[in-house]
């Protein structure tokens, strides 16, 4: 665990809640697996097991205020950004009360209230988005922070590197966090980049970026803290890269050919949840009853989304052409 | 006991084949815990069982490929005892079941509506849309018409051409459309009685019956009648003969009517047709509706209505297909004898000629009387001499009591 | 190429420069709008639109931008979202297919994806079109590919008046709306009235009326149809010419009034012919006036080939006045 870093509050109730953050994402992952399995939840589903510090360290850290993009593995980062865990789960179902109002499903996770500004299936796709949200914050002289997500697959695409120049050379004040886990889907990043050192391909945009244990919440809150306040104060690009793995496959459908079952063996040793929890037990941060009361608390949350979702209704059929342009009533961008 | 089934693991996931079992039954799973392998399209997946408990029975055997769905194993949950009479085990999950190839014939095609006037042409003949709605609007019939498309196709024009000279402008269908000027194109107008005729001769067997008829009484009753008249509502020979054909259709009802498709079709209404000349060398022959219940001087009036209108140009469509038997009159113009041709659908067609005073027997005695010749060509199709002869001859008796016309 | 002479106060002005009028009065309207793109600034715009107009309004509003479609576009997209006004120029519609993943995959589904939460009021503007010899990858007309797309709107203005006022009308739609501007057209003089104004965006226009045949075009090829409707006329054709105008959606009323008088119809287009736009036009006319046809329906289109050089390969694999009237006559038979 890091010691002397930026200095995150370390009081028994902060860990608790970053503790209870990464398991209610954990488990909540792991309730829609199970409903996968039933064919209540359909399409593709990209699991976050593994990954909860980095949304967990980061989100929490930005205002209401701020905006957040993320990629199709956004179930972590819409949580813990307080998209009511409800209506994803009816999003999921593809209940027309869900967050996108079903018609996204669980890669296209959108909150207005919250500026979650999606759930995006195009590797990279964000990125020039959230350009343009720091755009239109420099253009206004305010202090609002655009929090991006990508993985390491995003930075072969030529949309990465269009937006690294755009954001350092016009200064604009965009967060962005590389959650490298090191497999683009099925290819390891070895075998995709001439230089696996993703933090520094942004040193090369001029663009202040670190790298930090994705795997460690408190080192990832600390840099956190460092990015959102130099990004704040500064009004310049900042590029976090977190180094992390992803426990599961990279999709239900995957059966994982391309890594070895010892690789994630040993990952799972070192995770995010098992760590900190340690950690919380040898320093006497958590007391026997947390845990339990922890786990009831998530475990109630979780099946009342489900069962939100499971009484949710389908969207009439004659509704179909609806939402792809404005009706007269909606405002339009915000 | 809950069943553990074959999950769905993608969106194109529709079976998976059961290659491995990790456990056995007695086993204790945890919730998560990996229970077994699954071959699919894409690779060997491990499974994970979400509920804890006991192991009880394995469904399925190994190399078995299943649907999504199947129940692979039961397990008995923590505290659960395995029941002691045997439960029937629910039925597998629902694969869709294949639905029983339903029985039952396909719906009946609905019946084409028949059109009023069906347009027909010949075989190959092709016939824009726009000319096909515009024939059915007009009461066209599309075999009169002449192609001046490409490759002989029949257009707007075309269509628009043959109701001018069948004198069936647009008198407005619908409130809001234009009046449009009428037109009366004459060459155009002996084309379309060409192939009118020329079908008529290829198509109708015509038989041939001449009467003579005496109208004395007819023209003693005239006088005496238009003595009180106005000039302009004076009753005209030609009327009476109309209304006489017309009334005598009631018991001849096989004179009145269309012939199409191969069988006759007798009209409950009897529209007769009169032939009209239209100076240059037209001829028209549009309807007079339901003449046997006009009363004489209405008859009078709808038929000076009637020529003048037609030859001005201002006939209604209607009034062109509408006729169900049709009388050709020349009246003054000069022979004693005239044999009609037949205008298909039609099935007949009376024939006048001209009055002549001649040498008549009466009562023993010969005197001058006014006789006319009428004639009836009817298809042999649908009549023969036999019922013609007695229908001329009813005619010429309802003449003689020209009063109950 | 001159236009109909117009009877209110009016000046002489090229169709660029009714262009440069519109961004000029939009970006003064309203602090919301700036323009971003290639060479807009400095360079003063690849078609000399935006000459001047950075001196004018300062680097913040006229952004130059590198050599980044895909990054420009998708900033566009995000800072119309975040509630700006942007104008994002895409030099031609050759290099929007670097972008077209931002305008399709998040412009274009946007709105619909978040569940109406998110729309995207963004404007962007390319040229279109061959005619100066700028050969295969220089010479597109890709206008039918994009109005193939739910979810943004496509524009065609041909005339100064569309020039001049589609802008602001696009500026206030709360979708994406792309317009596109003939390379052909910019050169284009004319008069317009001084006190012209916005015009709607979702309506076709008669642009000469007839009664023989709707001649039904968008874009460059409006005044070829003009033209070959002035020579129809000498032989005695009256042709009725339609200005699309908007290619999504499009204006069915004003097409199929034309057809249900005139009978008979030819689309020009100046895309390649295969899965036109003319195709969707001709198909909706089939769909909606069928029983109004006197004959086939025509199309005059770009040939199957990559744009040539050499001058007189380029006019031939493109739509000519000649080619119009020949069309129209072989619809009318009076070949």
């Amino acid at each position: 665990m890091t010691a002397a870093a930026d200095k995150p509050r370390l009081s028994r109730e902060h860990m608790l809640d970053l503790l209870k953050q990464m398991i209610r994402i954990r488990r909540f992952e792991d309730k829609c697996a199970e409903l996968y399995t039933q064919e209540k939840i359909r399409g593709f589903m990209h699991l976050y097991d593994g990954e909860e510090a980095v949304a967990v360290g980061v989100i929490p850290v930005l205002d209401k205020r701020d905006r957040v993009v993320a990629t199709y593995r956004e179930h972590g980062q819409a949580l813990v950004r307080g998209v009511p865990m409800t209506t994803i789960m009816a999003e999921m179902y593809g209940k027309q009360e869900g967050c996108a109002r079903g018609r996204g499903g669980s890669m296209h996770l959108f909150d207005a209230a919250t500026n979650f500004y999606g759930g995006n299936a195009i590797v990279g796709g964000g990125l020039p988005l959230a350009v343009g949200l720091g755009l239109a914050d420099h253009m206004r002289s305010n202090d609002i922070v655009t929090a991006c997500f990508f993985g390491d697959g995003a930075v072969a695409e030529g949309e990465f590197h269009e937006s690294m120049n755009l954001a350092a050379l016009w200064e604009l004040p965009v967060l962005f966090v590389c959650e490298n886990n090191l497999y683009a889907m099925g290819t390891a990043l070895a075998l995709s980049e001439s230089e696996t050192d993703i933090h520094r391909k942004a040193e090369c945009y001029r663009i202040i970026s670190e790298a930090v244990d994705g795997m460690d919440v408190v080192a990832v809150e600390a840099a956190a803290r460092r990015a959102v306040h130099a990004v704040r104060e500064s009004r310049k690009p900042y590029f976090l890269e977190c180094r992390t793995y992803r426990l599961r496959a990279h999709s239900m459908f995957d059966p994982q050919l391309y890594r070895d079952k010892a690789e994630v063996e040993a990952r799972r040793h070192s995770e995010p949840i098992v760590r900190f929890q340690q950690w919380l037990e040898t320093n006497h941060m958590i007391h026997p009853e947390d845990l339990p009361r922890i786990l009831a608390e998530i475990d109630a949350e979780i099946a009342q989304s489900v069962a939100f979702a499971e009484a949710g209704t389908w969207e009439p059929v004659d509704q179909l052409t609806r939402f792809v342009y404005a009706d007269a009533a909606v405002p339009a961008g915000r | 006991m809950v069943e553990f089934r074959m999950p769905s693991l993608g969106a194109d996931m529709e079976a998976g084949t059961l290659v491995e079992w990790l456990i056995k039954p007695g086993d204790v799973v945890k919730r998560g815990q990996v229970v077994a392998v699954v071959e699919t399209q894409k690779g060997a997946i491990e499974i994970e069982t979400f509920q804890a408990g006991r192991i009880d029975k394995v469904l399925v055997d190994l190399h078995s490929k299943v649907p999504v769905g199947t129940p692979l194993a039961l397990i008995l949950a923590e505290g659960e005892e395995k029941p002691a009479v045997a439960t029937a085990v629910p039925p597998p999950a629902a694969v869709a079941p294949t639905a029983a190839p339903s029985l039952e014939r396909p719906p009946m095609a609905p019946a084409r509506p028949v059109s009023p006037v069906r347009p027909r042409v010949a075989p190959g003949t092709q016939v824009s849309p726009a000319a096909r709605r515009l024939a059915q609007e007009r009461g066209i019939d599309l075999s009169t018409v002449t192609g001046s498309g490409r490759d002989g196709a029949i257009t707007y024009a075309d269509v628009e051409r043959r109701a001018a000279e069948v004198m069936a402008p647009a008198v407005p269908v619908a409130p809001a459309e234009r009046k449009r000027a009428p037109t009366l194109d004459l060459g155009a107008m002996r084309v379309a009685i060409a192939a009118a005729m020329a079908r008529s001769k290829r198509e109708i067997p015509h038989y041939y019956l001449e009467h003579q008829v005496e109208v004395t009484a007819c023209e003693r009753w005239l006088a005496e009648k238009n003595a009180t008249l106005p000039p302009e509502g004076r009753l005209l020979f030609g009327a009476l003969p109309i209304k006489a054909v017309a009334l005598a259709i009631r018991r001849f009802p096989a004179f009145n009517g269309f012939y199409r498709d191969n069988k006759f079709a007798p009209s409950p209404a009897v529209h007769v047709g009169v032939a009209i000349s239209i100076r240059g060398g037209g001829l028209a022959a549009p309807a007079l509706h339901d003449v046997d219940q006009l009363p004489l001087d209405e008859l009078m009036r709808q038929m000076r209505d009637l020529i003048q209108r037609t030859r001005a140009g201002r006939i209604r469509g209607s009034e062109m297909s509408d006729p169900t038997i049709t009388v050709s009159s020349l009246g003054e113009r000069g022979v004693e004898t005239l044999y009609g041709i037949i205008y298909p659908p039609q099935v007949a067609i009376i024939g006048i000629g001209k009055a002549v005073v001649r040498p008549w027997v009466i009562d023993g005695a010969i005197g001058p009387r006014s006789v006319i010749t009428m004639t009836l060509s009817g298809d042999h199709r649908v009549t023969d001499g036999h019922a013609g002869a007695l229908f001329l001859a009813e005619i010429g008796k309802l003449l003689q009591e020209p009063e109950k016309l | 190429m001159k236009q109909e002479p117009i009877k209110t106060e009016a000046i002489e002005i090229t169709y660029r420069e009714a262009v440069r009028e519109a961004l000029r009065d939009a970006i003064k309207r309203d602090e919301r709008v700036f323009l971003m793109g290639e060479d807009v600034g400095r360079y003063g715009g690849c078609y000399a639109v935006s000459h001047g107009l950075l001196a004018q309004f300062g680097p913040e509003r006229i952004r130059d931008t590198p050599l980044s479609e895909s990054g420009f576009t998708g900033a566009g997209i995000g800072a119309a979202m975040a509630g700006m006004r942007p104008i994002v120029e895409v030099m031609t519609v050759n290099f929007s297919l670097l972008a077209l993943d931002q305008i399709l995959n998040t412009a274009a589904t946007l709105r619909h994806m978040s569940g109406n939460q998110f729309g995207v009021p963004l404007v962007i503007r390319m040229a279109t079109g061959a005619g100066r010899q700028l050969a295969a990858q220089h010479s597109h007309s890709l206008e039918g590919w994009y109005a193939h797309v739910p979810g943004i709107k496509v524009l065609a203005p041909a005339t100064l008046e569309d020039a001049r006022g589609m802008l602001w009308t696009a500026l206030e739609d709360p979708d994406p709306v792309l317009i596109f501007e003939n390379v052909m057209l910019y050169n284009m003089t004319g008069k317009l009235a001084t006190d012209a104004g916005p015009v709607d965006i979702d309506k076709a226009a008669v642009r000469r009326p007839g009664r023989d045949i709707s001649l039904i075009t968008y874009g460059g090829s409006l005044w070829k149809t003009l033209e070959a409707a002035t020579t129809l006329a000498g032989d005695g054709i009256e042709a009725e010419v339609i200005d699309l105008r908007s290619l999504r959606p499009l204006d069915d009323a004003t097409i199929m009034a034309s057809v249900a008088k005139t009978r008979h119809a030819i689309i020009v287009d100046e895309g390649w012919r295969t899965g036109s736009l003319a195709a969707e036009v001709g198909m909706r006319i089939v769909e909606q006036a069928f029983w109004s046809l006197d004959a086939p329906l025509g199309r005059v289109c770009s040939e199957e080939v990559p744009i040539p050089y050499p001058r007189h390969l380029e006019n031939a694999a493109i739509p000519q006045a000649t080619k119009i009237v020949a069309a129209t006559k072989a619809a009318l038979d009076r070949a």
